[in-house]
């Protein structure tokens, strides 16, 4: 409470003496969340010993042991090829028509791992502590630990699948540093990292198809889970191409399905990527954690227009060799940057952090670029009468490396950055301005990847446990290939182990209300016939949660954005308007779905903002700050985990708090100056 | 931008397509072609007409799931993807015709979506390497040369969307297999099932109803990642390698 933080911090921050409760009536308190399951003794160890007390499953009963895994990413494709080895039968759901095309595809910048192949003073727990230390000290140190552990793992599994990283000329692996951190740990393959890795993945998991252990559904979406007795046994999918209300029963449930960073209509995510797979699961009782944790990138192509469909990611690597910077005077904002000399320009980041200069962190990189552009100093286009763009300039590093080395290095990119915008990067500076990129939150999980369902283990950016605030770069496929290959397969063991479960028919009344649930959804959406396309209430969405949940949030501005999420939602169920059928591939039927369940998503995304008064990673409360601008952390108050249960469609939801405990690491305020 | 675009439109598999010409009006050159199709579609949506149904998800040029024949040619009049083309590569007052790959190993599923499974049945019988999970080397213990990684990776870049085979007038994916086997050959990892490898992927292709490749080079012309046509010399070369071996 007020007497935790000191007296100019306080006033900064805009704190009164006294209890608050911003979201006080947006929600019921809960019991605190106790168990995470996360073993005890020294962090190093804890693995290790979890891994040996896992039981394990007769390899002749694997083949009578049922999986279903939602999602093909990296996490979904991993840990399917994983569990289809092992013996398992596994059935693979994704919405598109090839696994080979989840958005994890799309990654560019590389994964890291603690190899120390530099000897720059990197190791297992240097990565741990950079990347706890990143997530500003809101992410599980166990689970962190772990993930840093396996990281090491992950480069040799996918250079024995054929994953071609970019190498030296001695025939060994190269590395580069990526923002937020001082060592050169991150593998690529040039900006295209996440496809050659979700190739490989895909690849072993095509090489399980054939050999009969695993099944692929391709364009198929789940839209419920299927739980008996309180345990997730399944899921009701529809076939996207006959429109087939399916049902799929297993022993246990894998979601893999990806993030939710859609519900801001604008982003960097795939067209397709939705909350629907997560989200029914959270309705039928699986915690939904630190929601409103969305990564704002600092490098992508800014908007140029209202006709705008999504926005595209220039990867983070870029900032090691491109200097950012805008005018120094407003006066030089519409000049050819060409023209304007060294002297006039303000390399703000390397003003303000000269130790980290360009590379700091994603947060403090995409508010600086904000700051900047709200100043009145951006650069490009005006959209809404701002200038919402800072310049990306290579031409120091183009005189440094020659054309054809930056070619070698950054590949795609440039070419990328030109077919969008149409301007040549090697003659003018790249424009960028950050855009929503990935979200940290997600299901709840315990240490096994367990969610508060038994049965139902989420794996990848569909949970919340490795990142905490804030992602740094490179993290992601790492967690997305350590979840699904390393630690999902030993931990899903142990509930497998109390196998053989009871058979369940698909006349058992729990699976016939799921199905008649999802049969009344999309006879709803159908016969609503109302007046608006489902984009347009999804533009709209994503317009109040950019504005009031974005980069920046108020306590003000959250509560308006929840009142205008529910009339936007009530209109929507009756003002929609969507055509065709629902025995035929229906774009449209698709869509309203899943804009459906961002309408709640959001609105629980706002409560949780509203909740966490204070200023940490990707996550900037205006009430919390320090005097010179910068985040302030509530560490006493606000070290938790904020886990929500869906109450009902009636109801406000439960939060549960689950402590943050670090043993192995001292937190602390993240400085980059 | 004012545009009259003829669309393939069908609504199932079994049903007969037809051309359909729509009116398009204030498009901007700053509009990708699928964002130009998205503004079609909400105005049919408005009309009450059923939105002209496409395949598209990263919108980023990378996860190959868009794909459309653009004036007769696979992706359009640009070396790149559907997603990535902008109507900056239209003029005011042009008619656009637009349909659905054409192969008869890419059935329409419904207006300009097609079944691509066939490449991934194609995967399947080889296209990987065998590793099990956790059981690799440690990553230093092959070193690989600095220019063959580099091959490796070049042709890794296929997005398997699938323009290659629309291109080709034979319907032959050689190019994508092409790719794979020449990604996987390039890596001492890859070697040990060499042989099979293709011998398997090749019977595939052929099952699947590809058609077989006379060098005509139109896939590579329209292959957005600009995979080159010697992967098919490698290809062809590779099943005569495993022939003599006795595959």
């Amino acid at each position: 409470m007020p007497d935790t933080v000191s007296a100019a911090e306080a006033s900064a921050s805009g704190f009164l003496d006294g209890d608050y409760d911003d979201a006080a009536g947006y929600y019921t308190p809960g019991t605190p969340l106790v168990d995470t399951k996360a073993p005890e003794g020294p962090i190093a160890e804890r693995w290790q010993n979890r891994k040996f007390e896992a039981r394990l499953v007769n390899p002749s009963n694997r083949r009578k042991l049922s999986i279903i895994i939602v999602g093909t990413g990296l996490a979904g494709a991993s840990a399917a090829a994983t569990l289809g080895e092992a013996g398992y039968n596994v059935k693979s759901f994704c919405y598109q028509d090839s696994p080979r095309r989840a958005h994890s595809i799309a990654a560019q910048g590389g994964i890291n791992a603690a190899k120390n192949y530099k000897e720059d003073g990197d190791s297992v727990h240097r990565l741990f502590y950079d990347t706890v230390k990143g997530g500003d000290y809101r992410s599980r140190e166990s689970n962190v630990y772990r993930l840093a552990e396996v990281s090491t793992n992950i480069i040799d599994q996918c250079v024995a699948q054929g994953v071609p990283f970019a190498r030296e000329y001695g025939g060994l692996l190269d590395n580069r540093s990526f923002g937020g951190v001082q060592v050169s740990r991150t593998f690529y393959a040039r900006g295209q990292t996440g496809q050659q890795l979700l190739i490989g993945a895909y690849q072993a998991l095509e090489r399980q198809v054939s050999a009969g252990t695993v099944t692929t559904y391709t364009r198929h979406e789940m839209m419920e889970l299927i739980t008996v007795d309180g345990k997730a046994r399944g899921i009701i999918a529809r076939d996207m191409v006959t429109g087939a209300v399916e049902t799929h029963l297993a022993d246990v449930v894998v979601l893999a399905s990806g993030g939710y960073g859609n519900v801001f209509y604008l982003s960097t995510n795939a067209m397709g990527c939705n909350v629907t797979a997560a989200w029914r699961a959270h309705r039928k009782g699986a915690y939904m954690a630190n929601p409103c944790y969305t990564q704002i990138h600092p490098t992508c192509i800014p908007v140029s227009g209202s006709h705008q469909s999504k926005l595209t990611l220039m990867s983070e690597s870029l900032r090691n060799d491109g200097r950012i910077w805008v005018p120094k005077n407003q006066a030089d904002c519409d000049k050819d940057p060409r023209d304007i000399p060294e002297e006039d320009r303000d390399y703000y980041l390397e003003r303000i952090y000269p130790s980290f200069g360009n590379l700091v962190p994603r947060d403090i990189a995409s508010r600086a670029a904000k700051n900047v552009c709200d100043e009145g100093r951006g650069v490009g286009p005006e959209v809404d009468g701002v200038r919402r763009g800072v310049y990306l300039d290579f031409s120091a590093a183009i005189e440094r490396l020659g054309k054809k080395g930056i070619t070698e290095k950054y590949d795609n990119l440039f070419d990328m950055y030109e077919r969008i915008t149409g301007e040549n990067p090697f003659e003018v500076p790249m424009r960028i301005y950050p855009a929503v990129h990935y979200v940290m939150g997600g299901l709840w999980v315990d240490y096994d990847l367990q969610s508060t369902i038994p049965g139902l283990f989420v794996t990848g950016e569909a949970n919340f446990s490795d990142h905490g605030a804030n992602r740094l770069g490179a993290s992601a496929l790492m967690q997305g290939l350590a979840d699904g290959y390393f630690v999902l397969p030993h931990t899903i063991r142990d509930y497998l182990a109390d196998g053989p479960f009871e058979e369940i028919t698909e006349d058992h009344p729990a699976v016939v209300e799921a199905r008649e649930s999802v049969k009344g959804r999309i006879d709803h959406f159908l016969s609503v016939n109302g007046t608006r396309s489902v984009d347009s209430y999804h533009r709209e969405l994503g317009n109040i949660m950019w504005e009031y949940c974005g980069m920046e949030r108020t306590e003000t501005g959250l509560k308006k954005a929840i009142d205008l999420i529910r009339s936007l939602k009530d209109d929507f169920y009756r003002n929609v308007k969507v055509l065709g059928s629902a025995e035929t591939l229906n774009q449209s039927l698709e869509k309203a779905g899943r804009v459906a369940d961002f309408f709640e998503l959001g609105e629980l995304m706002c409560i949780d903002a509203l909740n966490r008064r204070e200023s940490c990673g990707g996550h900037f409360r205006g009430e919390s700050q320090t005097e010179d601008g910068e985040a302030l952390r509530h560490d006493d108050e606000y070290a938790y985990v904020a886990a929500w249960e869906w109450a009902g469609e009636d109801s406000i939801p439960v939060l549960h708090k689950e402590d943050l405990v670090y043993t192995a690491i001292e937190m602390k305020q993240r400085s980059y100056k | 931008m004012n545009l009259t675009l003829k669309i393939w439109r069908q609504p199932d598999a079994s049903s007969a397509g037809a051309m359909q010409t729509y009116q398009l009006s204030d498009v901007s050159p700053d509009m990708s072609f699928l964002e130009m199709l998205d503004v079609l579609n909400e105005q049919l949506n408005d009309k009450g007409e059923d939105p002209v149904a496409f395949d598209h998800d990263c919108r980023e040029g990378i996860c190959g799931s868009c794909g459309l024949m653009i004036n007769g040619d696979a992706h359009g009049p640009e070396v790149t993807t559907t997603c990535q083309l902008h109507m900056r590569s239209f003029s005011d007052g042009e008619t656009i015709t637009i349909e659905p790959w054409r192969a008869d190993a890419f059935p329409v599923i419904k207006d300009l979506v097609v079944d691509r499974s066939a490449f991934d049945r194609i995967i399947q019988q080889g296209g990987y390497i065998s590793v099990n999970t956790g059981s690799a080397p440690e990553a230093h213990s092959v070193p690989v040369p600095r220019d063959d990684a580099l091959r490796a990776f070049n042709v890794a870049t296929c997005i398997g969307c699938g323009a290659c085979v629309a291109a080709c007038p034979n319907g032959s994916a050689s190019l994508f297999m092409g790719a794979k086997i020449t990604h996987l050959g390039e890596l001492p990892q890859g070697q040990p099932e060499r042989d099979s490898r293709v011998v398997n992927m090749v019977a595939q292709h052929d099952h699947e109803g590809f058609g077989g490749c006379t060098n005509i080079g139109a896939c590579t012309a329209a292959c957005p990642k600009e995979i080159p046509l010697d992967v098919i010399s490698q290809l062809n070369k590779d099943l005569r390698t495993a022939i003599r071996h006795g595959h």
